[in-house]
């Protein structure tokens, strides 16, 4: 009885463990002060306002996650020094370009970045666990249970050879000691919970049978087998059609409901975040560019890339003459990351800031409560040239 | 799945058929359209030491001067149903199956490949057992542990394995286990029936020399198959569930990397039960593939066309038990 063994251990452990992440935050608060009242940090490294949008009841909080990996071109800053607080029941939407560190941010938390490449630092608090530190067989035994991912494209991502049903099957015995009868019919009830006719008959049934989007509800049902409190879906709906698109949507706003977990959202698809989202990351070059709630984010959205990105979501509303006003240029090389503001060589507003945004790289600070973003525009340019030039185009 | 074993069994019976055709055309029709008289061509089953009451025997015998329909509609039913051939006076029956009559010896050709059956296929038994296992536990590790001495190493070694031929290796194998250290002093193929000890033991060196090359040409195959397999979605998925990471390699990546195996294993092992004709000529071994060597080496061509249609039929065989293992294998395949 592993699995329970561990889960007595977490309980023990986690009053302890409470402690040092309180330390932890009491330490960075001076550092991120310093950028909000405009001085240089000392540890300019830290570089987020931990405390102000950090309560210590966080479900998940990650501090500082910096993950780069060794290649023989060079050190790649897949991220580089990111952190956000996820509370349980709510939904997190991170957003950003191909290459922006969001799918590497998620596997990180997962602990599935754990190679002889990898370079990982920085803390992702889990229910009061550290989990960069902690061993990996521990990480392991967390995975699948407390958080599970639903993957992009369900095809891939499940095994062509083994059945649908002794896939979810497989993923509950590893955390739960049944027998192989009783697994399968709490695989054939998740099925059933997630929406697929006859589950008994498609328990049988291999990943090509299936169609996408019913693939995709299997993935699902395959993830929350053990009612995971985490769940992460790396852009789920991407590879579906958009009619089932929404109904993906729908099943795991939901299964969020009915199980109280806490959900990131990652994305490039911004109506898909307008949809699920209450918190929003805007990444950038695997950093956060902006982060605050998703209705502020989408209404007053404050980082030029921001703009960009909605400024590129096609909308049925707009005029037909109207053209899409795409982020220029293309992401950053996260081997020779941009100096200073990484978005600067595509940002159009760069020349306003004097020179900084070359040569210093932006921390975040606060705009709003609870709205945050790392951009040089002093708040009347910013102001300005949002509801001048870019809130009429939208 | 039955239905897809029927669908396969009843190919391979047509590709059995096909198979005996462009044999028949190899050995009947491509000589004439080359210009030879069939007269010429009767005096090449005879083999050597032709005389022309022999030739003209023979040419009567296999109907060369028939339209060539009609001979190989009796090539087909000798084989089916046997035949008999006359000599002036003398007859020769060849029982059924009568894949040829050696005239040179008066010999039918099919009990003498039958009895060299259990020779090639203790030689080839043996060795894939050996390859198999070897050739894919060091593709794995090295897989796992690319980039690293073991896999540099296991990688060099291949490469040579891959390079060098069976002769040689063979020959240093005999030159240092049998001449100079005389583990080995007298490597002869002893039945199993009779002695399953010495039966193991003497075909240790050949099983070896066979096994280096396919071994080493197994592991870099498992090797990038393993590499490309554990780079897939799956995999991910796999590990995300939290599952062991000896669960995810064996159950998820091994099975995976493996079917593409199979495959080639089907090939190789069919092609090697017809006949291991290096290996077997390197050790004295009486095998299907030295008596090839023997037919043509006497111009006996009915042992030749013999040999060519066991072979072939292995091969088919065995691309049949490949297909219906892949099917167990890859679920994809059976609804195609």
């Amino acid at each position: 009885m592993s699995t329970d063994d561990t889960s007595d251990a977490l309980n023990k452990a986690a009053p302890e463990e409470a402690a040092p992440e309180q330390a932890v935050l009491d330490k960075d608060v001076p550092a991120e002060e310093a950028p909000a009242t405009g001085v240089p940090a000392a540890r300019a490294a830290v570089g987020e306002p931990v405390a102000l949008g950090a309560p210590s009841d966080a479900f998940l909080s990650v501090r500082d996650l910096r993950i780069h990996f060794e290649t023989d071109d060079g050190l790649v800053k897949s991220v580089d020094g990111l952190s956000f607080d996820l509370q349980r029941g709510r939904t997190l939407g991170i957003v950003g370009e191909s290459g922006s560190g969001k799918s590497v941010t998620s596997l990180g938390i997962m602990g599935l970045h754990r190679t002889a490449r990898a370079r990982i630092s920085g803390e992702v608090w889990l229910d009061g666990e550290e989990l960069v530190s902690a061993s990996a067989e521990h990480v392991r035994l967390l995975r699948g249970r407390k958080m599970a991912m639903i993957f992009q494209d369900p095809l891939s991502a499940m095994h062509p050879y083994y059945k649908i049903g002794s896939q979810i099957v497989e993923a509950y015995r590893v955390h739960h000691k049944v027998t192989k009868k009783v697994a399968a019919e709490r695989a054939m009830e998740m099925l059933d919970r997630v929406g697929i006719p006859e589950p008994r008959k498609r328990f049988h049934d291999y990943p090509h049978q299936f169609s996408g989007g019913m693939r995709q509800r299997a993935m699902i049902a395959m993830s929350l087998v053990n009612n995971p409190e985490l769940l992460i879906a790396d852009e789920p709906t991407t590879a579906l059609d958009v009619t089932v698109q929404a109904q993906i949507l729908d099943l795991i706003r939901d299964l969020q409901k009915e199980f109280g977990s806490a959900v990131i959202m990652i994305t490039h698809d911004l109506g898909v975040v307008a949809e699920v989202a209450d918190d929003l990351l805007v990444m950038y070059a695997g950093r956060a560019a902006e982060r605050g709630s998703a209705e502020k984010v989408f209404t007053e959205p404050q980082h030029p890339y921001t703009w960009g990105l909605l400024g590129s979501m096609p909308r049925l509303d707009r005029e037909r003459t109207d053209r899409l006003n795409p982020v220029k240029g293309s992401p950053p090389s996260l081997i020779n990351v941009p100096s200073g503001c990484a978005f600067h060589p595509r940002c159009p507003y760069a020349a306003l800031n004097g020179g900084s945004s070359e040569t210093v790289r932006p921390e975040l600070r606060e705009m709003a409560p609870g709205h945050v973003v790392a951009c040089h525009l002093a708040d009347d340019d910013r102001s300005r040239i949002w509801t001048e030039e870019i809130e009429p185009k939208l | 799945m039955t239905a897809y074993i029927i669908r396969r069994v009843i190919a391979a019976i047509l590709l059995v058929l096909v198979v005996t055709a462009v044999t028949f055309v190899i050995f009947f029709w491509v000589p004439k359209l080359g210009g030879q008289s069939t007269t010429q061509l009767a005096t090449q089953y005879v083999g050597k030491d032709a005389n022309p009451q022999s030739i003209a025997a023979v040419k009567k015998n296999l109907g060369l001067d028939l339209p060539l329909y009609e001979q190989y509609w009796h090539f087909i039913k000798g084989i089916v149903m046997g035949a008999k051939y006359q000599f002036g006076p003398d007859a020769a029956t060849c029982h059924r199956p009568c894949l040829g009559y050696s005239f040179k010896n008066h010999v039918e050709v099919w009990p003498q490949i039958k009895a060299r059956i259990p020779i090639t296929l203790s030689l080839a038994v043996g060795a894939a057992v050996i390859w198999v296992i070897s050739g894919v536990a060091i593709g794995v590790v090295s897989a796992l542990k690319r980039g690293t001495i073991f896999d540099r190493l296991s990688m060099g070694v291949a490469l040579a394995g891959v390079s060098l031929p069976i002769f040689f290796t063979g020959m240093v194998l005999l030159g240092l286990f049998s001449y100079k250290w005389t583990i080995w002093d007298n490597v002869q193929y002893v039945p199993i029936t009779q002695n399953p000890g010495q039966w193991a033991w003497n075909l240790i060196l050949p099983w070896i020399s066979l096994a280096f090359l396919y071994s080493a040409l197994y592991a870099r195959l498992t090797r990038a198959g393993m590499l490309e397999t554990m780079g897939e979605d799956y995999i991910r998925t796999a590990r995300a569930k939290g599952l062991r990471e000896r669960t995810v390699i064996g159950k998820h990546g091994l099975r995976a990397a493996l079917s593409p195996i199979v495959t080639i294993f089907g090939m190789d092992f069919g092609l090697l039960l017809g006949g291991a004709v290096l290996t077997e000529s390197v050790f004295s071994f009486k095998g299907v593939g030295e008596y090839a060597v023997e037919g043509i080496q006497g111009n006996d061509l009915p042992i030749v066309l013999g040999v060519t249609l066991v072979a072939a039929v292995f091969i088919v065989v065995s691309s049949l038990v490949v297909d219906l293992l892949y099917a167990a294998i890859d679920p994809r395949v059976r609804y195609s």
